[in-house]
């Protein structure tokens, strides 16, 4: 593997140019959105907002996967790994997510087997080494991890596995944008689109969304210096009054997108409906297997489908993740809800907000808060 | 004429069989066997061979320092290393951060059944020389075999004892305000070698683990009058554990810039694709030493002298605080907060 590492993209002089650019051609307050859970991580690791003029906010969008995943597919999930004889696999994030009474994390120290692999294709090939076991892949993910999750069900229908399922949740972000958009609350001027998902998708999609709610959208990398300059190329419509999509992340990203992955993807699933954690059911949002590949549903095989569980009331993960509280405005912020104990997915995920704001900030906020 | 031999006695060597059995840790003729032919014969000193229920020793004049651990790493055999010649640098290297000079180790093995008595006496003949380079010996130890599957082929325990020399008291409430914070070297390898075998990553060379004992170069500050005020190695939790814990107890303020805290390029890259972060990465040959600052190039130049800390490199300071923290100033010049790893690294899903 060679390497070439990404110091250019957090060279601190170019930083503070792109900052300075910024605070030159900002006249008003601007609220833009950064779709994506690895942006608003890149944002409050690196410090990016501590850069920007007072005018700008940055609302932090539904962009983690995990966060979204809402509490029954995580029942569910607990439920399928409590099963003897059942190998659930999943990437690594989504151990720690609290369902209603207990994590998968938990669940492998009571005796469940439960792995982390990186990629759904090891979760096939468990399922080739175990045939005495049923395996099941925890498909959680937007766009971006879907191919992965669709190539794995094609190559598990190729080698003919009947001991190989998935539990699948995985979202989309243009409906996602378009919900937020068509919310009365809403007080996003302007997106950061994500640029990892875009690289998979293309992002024709957003033109009909920026038309329709005279919105910029600006497709943007993930390292400081492209979330500074999707910045300045949003501001730059915002006090020019245009709504574009433009594209930041270029060295990735091409219009069409990755026509091989989308191929796949449409092959294996159909679209549906879906339900996110704390946004609640958004129409034509989510994935779930096509027909042709039905027998690889976990709901089906282990007779799961059709559960509803209701989610805690004490947390406020659904106004963070809309945008319109910092997790700093939540009275268990850092006291009854912590990465240790968390009481929603925003504070699991390395990618969610509130824990971005617990490992980078708490002691500001606090600070703040006795200052008050 | 001869009557038959009734004696039950395996006729093979122990060395012959080719996995460690349940009766190697029964207490009997194959216990004993094993001892003698792989630990004893590998750890031999005076101590040891009186072969006794304890080991008898004398102490020298100062301060005792006395430590245990115990190492569970998987797979048992890395790049760098393997899990004997760590278990006998981790203890040297806890004794040495309360400024011991180490001296005697016991080591508790649990083998589980089926383990290739090749790698056994591979394990044992590197701690034989790990030992041998700390200048400590084994004076004591213990075996015992558990069943297959309930074991991960090979735990083992080492306590250490050592002697402190000098009057200094190295410990986490003595750091000040002006002092300012020194690391051995480049961060995250012992962690990403492990996790690159566990998770079949592929790079252009291996990543090795920087597993290493580094008694030498803080026995040669004490020696050199150097005032230490804390040391701490930077294992589980790597840098982010080890500093907050030491803000915490000395109830002080530690700010680091990230731009001079030595990562090595693959080790970045890993981690990007694993999503962690370097600075929560185990390490088992590196330490922070927080140090007066007009003691810093000295203490810098005496590290560099050694092969275990020639990477040596100031990366932040003390301040005082009313809310004890560690703050982390970005490379793009932004300060955040450095915090302590919850729980286990997750690696993320994208």
């Amino acid at each position: 593997m060679a390497m070439k590492f990404l110091d250019e993209y957090r060279n601190v002089e170019l930083a503070r140019k792109l900052a300075c650019e910024i605070h030159r051609i900002t006249t008003r307050p601007w609220a833009i959105m950064e779709v994506c859970g690895g942006q608003t991580h890149a944002i409050v690791k690196f410090g990016i907002d501590e850069l920007l003029p007072g005018q700008i906010t940055l609302i932090h969008g539904p962009g983690c996967p995990v966060c979204v995943t809402p509490l029954e597919i995580i029942d569910k999930a607990i439920e399928i790994a409590a099963l003897p004889n059942v190998i659930f696999a999943s990437f690594g994030d989504m151990l720690r997510v609290p369902g209603s009474t207990s994590d998968l994390l938990s669940m492998k120290a009571g005796g469940s087997d439960v792995r982390i692999v990186y990629s759904p294709l090891d979760a096939v090939k468990l399922a080739a080494q175990n045939p005495g076991k049923e395996v099941v892949f925890f498909g959680v993910g937007f766009e971006t991890t879907a191919p992965a999750t669709a190539m794995a069900i094609f190559h598990a229908s190729q080698q003919g596995l009947k001991n190989f399922s998935m539990l699948i949740s995985h979202v989309l972000v243009p409906p996602a944008i378009e919900a937020l958009m068509s919310s009365p609350n809403c007080r996003v001027q302007a997106f950061l689109a994500a640029g990892h998902v875009c690289t998979v998708m293309g992002f024709e999609e957003y033109f009909p969304i920026s038309k329709k709610y005279r919105v910029p959208i600006v497709v943007t990398g993930f390292e400081p210096l492209d979330i500074l300059q999707g910045i300045l190329m949003t501001v730059r419509q915002l006090e020019s009054g245009r709504s574009e999509v433009e594209n930041q992340y270029a060295r990735s990203v091409r219009r069409e997108g990755n026509l091989s992955a989308q191929y796949w993807m449409s092959k294996i699933f159909k679209i549906v409906s879906r339900s996110w954690r704390g946004l609640g059911e958004i129409p034509e949002s989510g994935l779930c297997l096509s027909d042709a590949y039905a027998i690889f549903d976990a709901e089906k095989k282990f007779g799961l489908a059709g559960r509803v569980v209701q989610e805690p009331k004490e947390c406020i993960a659904g106004v963070i993740l809309q945008g319109l509280e910092k997790p700093c405005q939540c009275p268990a912020f850092g006291t009854l809800c912590t990465p240790e104990h968390p009481l929603g997915a925003t504070m699991v995920s390395s990618e969610g907000t509130c824990a971005a704001y617990y490992r980078y900030r708490r002691h500001n906020i606090m600070e703040l808060a006795q200052a008050k | 004429m001869n009557a038959p031999d009734f004696n039950a006695v395996c006729p093979l060597p122990v060395s012959e069989y080719p996995r460690v059995l349940m009766a190697h840790g029964g207490g009997g003729r194959l216990t004993h066997q094993l001892i003698e032919n792989v630990f004893g014969k590998a750890f031999s000193n005076p101590i040891l061979d009186t072969r006794h229920d304890s080991a008898q020793f004398c102490v020298p004049a100062g301060r005792l320092a006395m430590t245990t651990d115990s190492y569970v790493v998987h797979p048992i055999f890395f790049s760098g290393g393997n899990i004997g010649s760590m278990a006998v640098y981790g203890t040297v290297n806890d004794l040495a951060m309360s400024g011991a000079r180490p001296l005697y180790l016991s080591c508790g093995f649990i083998i589980e059944e089926g383990l290739p008595m090749k790698s056994l006496e591979r394990i044992v003949f590197s701690m034989r020389d790990a030992a041998r380079r700390c200048n400590v010996q084994i004076i004591t130890g213990d075996t015992k075999v558990v069943d297959k599957s309930e074991g991960n082929g090979l735990f083992i325990n080492t306590s250490g004892i050592g002697v402190i020399e000098s009057s200094v008291t190295i410990a986490p409430r003595n750091v000040q305000p002006g002092d300012v914070v020194l690391v051995n070297g480049d961060l995250g390898r012992h962690g990403m070698a492990i996790m690159a075998i566990r998770e079949g990553l592929q790079f252009d060379s291996a990543i090795e683990s920087d597993s290493a004992p580094i008694h030498e170069p803080v026995l040669q500050l004490i020696a050199a009058g150097i005032e230490i005020h804390c040391l701490r190695d930077l294992t589980r939790g790597g840098l982010a554990a080890a500093l907050n814990e030491i803000a915490e107890a000395a109830g002080i303020k530690i700010s680091v810039e990230e731009k001079s805290i030595p990562v090595r390029e693959d080790i970045h890259a890993a981690c990007e694709m694993l999503g962690l972060d370097p600075l929560h990465v185990a390490n088992e040959g590196r330490f922070v030493a927080f140090v007066p600052s007009k003691n810093a190039k000295e203490a810098l130049k005496i590290m560099r002298q050694h092969p275990v800390s020639v990477g040596s490199i100031m990366i932040g300071s003390v301040s005082e605080t009313s809310t004890p923290m560690v703050t982390l100033k970005s490379t793009i010049g932004a300060t955040r907060i450095l915090d302590m790893p919850s729980g286990e690294q997750l690696p993320r899903i994208c």
